[in-house]
């Protein structure tokens, strides 16, 4: 009995610890982020930092909840916990509420929940349970198709909610199966694509195609690694193809405000009087950001001093674009802190990961590390301008119940699991 | 490897956060400036602009109130541009012109887009502002003249132009500062130091509280008030006697340095350069290129002194030992040199010593001084240094270093000044007419007062200032310690006894005071303008100076006045009445009064305009003015010596 106690709290407290200072911090962020005038009641519900209290408070019952669980109940019930979520995501359809432009929120008296940020969670699961089965071969193409549409169907919902940002989150999975063993010329393509797009949205597609045939001729010609003249020529009109391609779906299917934002990140824009324009309206959320990143200064304007912070002169502040707080007021020293936070504890993540004995664990303690990861990413390149706008949340950070709750279940699901790992075999 | 993608992916995402951030908030990261930083508002208390008074005590300047219509074009929404305009009493095409001009400035910052509203004005407008967003009123604190008198002397304030913002961060857009005379002289004692609220805006622009608690807030500073040197009664008679004359007089209290009066004639009533009518009015002023209004001519008139300067070739004869008091020199009713021959109005056998040669204004006898002077040491290169030397510390061809904003240098010429024109050979006769104050020697009237002074004291003067006091501060050094000259004391007393015979039987002996020993003497300096091209004599300036009471001489004063002809048919007239009122209080010699009101130059000034023949000098007379212009005169002049006054 007393053994079997000691092994339920083998609990990694690194990560747990990482976790309390990102939520600790966060908090303190959306606190200055929100508040309005001198008087701060902590407890006051109208006001993001008061909601965001309390959601603190319920995260420490769920904690000791996910905790208290047995480890194998995870294993055993992804499938279902998966079918759940994406019931709810359906159901957004019928009984859903519209934010933004975006159907993703269920209004259940005065609260919102946003089951997207949970559907993450559920599908790391399910990817792990279809993964870790021993009829399943990555390698073989049946598996990589049904791996797929188990990620695509959360993916396509949320799209279809016009949540771009949440679908793009998806893409994430790339990681996890790639270190399951997905086949090397998936990295190599998906690669190329990229920067075969982002070539030619920036230079056109004439040129990119100029390049692309100049270097796959060379390639061809000097290359060691001899192709054979129809693959080359298949790569080439791919590329060609991708250019143009690239260039038609940014001009005919993009939505404006999407072309904008692309427009915007690569710099397309030259003419300085619609630049004057745009920072009046689509890029005005980035022109603020930036203008409050480099108020900040090395050490910050401290806490709650910041002027543009309680000006409110970024839009979003507090969830979204809530990074841009932690640069005015605690400067460079507290912004590059909290980049190492977010880098420590992915690392930790991954490390962990790769010590489970079991392939479930490891392939979800990936799916974790990769969610935190993406998110880690485009929202701080969002604020910074290093990325096209895309609203997604800081993990931890942003202000909102779902997102701290589902980050929550997501992170502790694998604490848990890791600290059951002494006893599997 | 597989293990690799992601874990470097997450290094390498992490490295370029923080270099982004680097980048961003240390590399290109400017020092913060509140000022600059749009997200706090400043809002400006204005101090009280300090006031001026007069040496009794008499306010000369106070403040008044007025509100300027700012803007700040970026949070201009549309808006009745007809009710606006109306309000303003502008026209539309005015409107968009000062909108644009604003919006050129800055489309954050605050400009004045009507500058001094009357309080009627202001009044109705208050009521309607809030329907104009962008606009608002800024209060502030305009000059209120107590007195009509004094232009020159009290100066004005103006709006900042963009080179003042530029060379002090101080001044912000709309922000009134000394342009003129006193007020320039002293803005910073004057306008004290504005006070400073910063307000915390949001991203709509509204305040939402003030920033830091107030902590950086600043409470203005009031102006401090300043006493100057100035008596308002005797600056009130001289621009009288001044009126249609051009010139300058000045008059310095020798013992101190004092200005006690310092007219500028044609001046304006400063009243005409404060509100809305100011900007048309100075340009009316500033564009007069005939009378020059704004032109301070007894600080800025270069002129050449003419015979006053007698005394300091006299002076510096005594000095260099090549003078006695005694000695004599024949007059020719000239004199002649070389070939050629400068002519005096002696009669021919006359023979001067020194106090009679200043009495008759000898020019033979100041040619033979001047020589004397220039070959002491054989060699008239070296004489004419030592003679520009002692000429320089009566503190004459330089600045003088008083405290006001303009002036001019003179010239009093040395050896390297002649190099141009005489490279070789330099002989004393070649320079012979500063014997007699003309040729290369040019003082303003200022620096003649001040040679006055220096002579009433015996040998120093005190830097000319117009301050008196300031609350609070006690004056600067320079103008509490002596200057001394390099002239020794007893050499003045046959200087100033010439002098003394000036008014008792000389050239000045028709504007004598009574029971007043005044001290003078009188000067003719030929002049000339360019008439298309052409170098054409104009009538003489009629100069003046003098100094009152002999011993324990209370005033200095130096009369230019343009075109006037001899020495005393209008400057020496003015500067004994100007003794008289300073030292009496009252006028006797009411007759010379009487004359001055009546005559002026106007006529002699058009004469060069009017693109016609004309004579000068002898075949002039001088014109009385209209009944109705000696009315008004006659008028003032009672005003003036009304004892209430």
């Amino acid at each position: 009995m007393l053994r079997q106690t000691d092994k339920h709290f083998k609990f990694d407290w690194i990560t747990i610890i990482l976790f309390l200072l990102l939520v600790a911090f966060g908090y303190l962020n959306i606190l200055s982020a929100s508040h309005i005038g001198s008087s701060i009641d902590y407890f006051d519900l109208s006001q993001p930092y008061g909601k965001q209290l309390v959601f603190i408070f319920l995260t420490f019952g769920l904690i000791v909840l996910l905790l208290a669980i047995d480890a194998k109940f995870y294993e055993r019930f992804s499938s279902i916990i998966y079918i759940v979520s994406i019931l709810a995501l359906i159901g957004l359809f019928l009984f859903g509420k519209n934010v933004n432009g975006a159907t993703s929120w269920y209004a259940i008296g005065g609260m919102t929940i946003q089951p997207s940020e949970f559907a993450k969670a559920a599908t790391a699961l399910a990817v792990a349970k279809y993964i870790s089965d021993l009829n399943t071969n990555i390698n073989t193409l049946n598996d990589q198709i049904k791996t797929f549409v188990i990620i695509a169907i959360p993916a396509i919902l949320v799209l279809l909610q016009n949540d771009t940002g949440s679908t793009i989150v998806y893409g994430t999975f790339f990681f996890v199966l790639y270190r399951e063993g997905l086949p090397k010329y998936y990295l190599t393509i998906g690669v190329s694509i990229i920067i075969v797009s982002i070539l030619a949205l920036k230079f056109g597609a004439l040129i990119t195609s100029i390049i692309a045939i100049i270097l796959v001729i060379s390639f061809h010609f000097l290359s060691k690694k001899k192709l054979r003249l129809f693959q080359s020529l298949f790569i080439l009109i791919a590329a060609i193809g991708i250019s143009f391609g690239v260039k038609f779906f940014y001009q005919n299917i993009l939505q404006p405000h999407q072309q904008d934002r692309i427009s915007l990140w690569l710099r397309l824009e030259k003419d300085p009087v619609k630049l004057e324009q745009m920072k009046k309206t689509f890029a005005y959320n980035l022109n603020e950001s930036e203008k409050a990143i480099r108020s900040g200064g090395i050490t910050g304007r401290g806490f709650m001093e910041g002027e543009r912070t309680t000006g409110k002169f970024v839009p979003e502040q507090h969830t979204d674009y809530i990074f841009s707080t932690v640069c005015e007021e605690w400067g460079f020293l507290g912004s590059a802190f909290v980049v190492i936070l977010f880098v420590l504890l992915i690392i930790r993540i991954l490390h962990l990961a790769e010590q489970q004995k079991t392939q479930f664990s490891r392939v979800y303690g990936y799916g974790v590390a990769s969610i935190i990861f993406i998110h880690f990413l485009i929202n701080i390149g969002m604020v910074m301008g290093l990325i096209p706008t895309i609203g997604i949340p800081l993990p931890l950070f942003s202000y909102g119940g779902s997102g701290l709750w589902a980050f929550t279940i997501l992170l502790f699901i694998f604490i848990k699991l890791d600290s059951n790992k002494i006893n599997e075999w | 490897m597989r293990q690799f993608l992601l874990f470097a992916s997450v290094i390498g995402v992490g490295l370029l956060f923080i270099s982004r951030l680097f980048y961003l908030q240390v590399f290109t990261s400017n020092e913060h400036n509140l000022f600059e930083d749009n997200a706090i508002r400043k809002v400006y208390d204005y101090p009280k602009r300090g006031f001026v008074y007069d040496r009794n005590g008499e306010l000369l300047v106070a403040n008044q109130p007025s509100y300027d219509v700012m803007v700040i074009p970026r949070e201009v929404e549309p808006l009745d541009t007809l009710e606006f305009c109306s309000l303003l009493k502008i026209d539309k095409a005015q409107f968009i012109k000062t909108y644009n001009k604003a919006y050129k400035y800055s489309p954050r910052l605050p400009s004045v887009f009507v500058a001094h509203l009357s309080k009627e004005d202001y009044a109705v407008l208050q009521e309607k502002m809030r329907k104009f967003d962008g606009f608002y009123i800024q209060k502030r604190s305009l000059r209120k003249y107590q007195t009509t008198i004094g232009a020159n002397v009290l100066g004005d304030i103006g709006e900042v132009n963009n080179r003042d913002i530029r060379k002090d961060s101080y001044y912000k857009m709309g922000d009134l500062k000394g342009k003129q005379g006193v007020e320039a002289a002293y803005e910073d004692t004057l306008r004290g130091v504005k006070g400073i609220k910063f307000i915390q805006k949001d991203r709509f622009n509204r305040n939402i509280g003030p920033y830091k608690d107030g902590k950086l807030d600043t409470i203005p500073k009031q102006g401090k008030d300043i006493t100057i040197t100035i008596d308002a009664k005797l600056q009130a008679y001289g621009e009288l006697l001044m009126q249609n004359k051009r010139g300058g007089v000045i008059a310095i209290e020798p013992s101190t340095g004092e200005i006690l009066a310092m007219v500028a004639a044609p001046t304006y009533d400063p009243n005409i350069l404060v509100g809305r009518g100011r900007s048309k009015n100075f340009t009316k002023l500033f564009n007069d290129s005939i009378a020059k209004p704004l032109f301070n001519r007894s600080l800025q008139g270069v002129y050449e002194p003419g015979s006053p300067f007698k005394l300091m070739n006299a002076l510096i004869g005594l000095q260099e030992g090549v003078l006695t008091p005694d000695e004599s020199v024949t007059c020719y009713a000239g004199y002649k040199y070389g070939n050629r021959f400068m002519k005096c109005h002696c009669y021919i056998g006359k023979r001067n010593n020194m106090i009679s040669g200043i009495q008759e204004s000898c020019n033979a006898y100041f040619a033979t001084a001047y020589r004397k002077i220039l070959d002491k040491s054989g060699s008239a290169s070296e004489g004419i240094d030592v003679w520009s030397n002692h000429a320089k510390s009566f503190g004459l061809g330089n600045f003088l270093g008083y405290d006001l904003k303009v002036g001019q240098k003179g010239r009093i010429p040395n050896r390297d000044y002649y190099k141009k024109i005489y490279p070789r050979t330099f002989y004393s006769t070649y320079t012979i007419s500063n014997a007699i104050g003309q040729g290369e020697v040019a003082t303003t009237p200022i620096q003649l007062a001040n040679m006055i002074a220096a002579i009433a004291n015996r040998g120093y003067y005190y830097t000319p200032h117009i301050i008196k006091s300031i609350e609070g501060e006690t004056l600067p050094e320079k103008f509490t310690t002596p200057k001394y000259t390099t002239i020794d004391k007893i050499h003045f007393e046959p200087v100033i006894e010439g002098m003394h015979q000036v008014y008792k039987n000389g050239t000045a002996k028709w504007v004598q005071v009574k029971n007043i020993d005044i001290c003078g003497k009188t000067g003719t300096v030929e002049n000339f303008a360019i008439i298309d091209s052409v170098k054409t004599q104009l009538t003489d300036h009629s100069i003046f100076v003098a100094f009152a009471p002999k011993y324990n001489p209370k005033i200095a004063i130096a009369v230019f006045v343009e075109n006037g002809y001899w020495g005393s048919r209008f400057a020496g007239k003015i500067a004994s009445l100007m003794i008289e009122k300073h030292i009496k209080g009252k006028i006797t010699r009411t007759d010379l009064e009487r004359w001055l009101l009546k005559h002026g130059l106007e006529k002699e000034y058009a004469k060069p305009y009017s693109g016609k023949p004309f004579n000068i000098n002898d075949k002039t007379i001088v014109h009385p003015v209209d009944d109705f212009e000696f009315e008004r005169l006659n008028k003032l002049l009672q005003q003036l010596h009304s004892p209430k006054n």
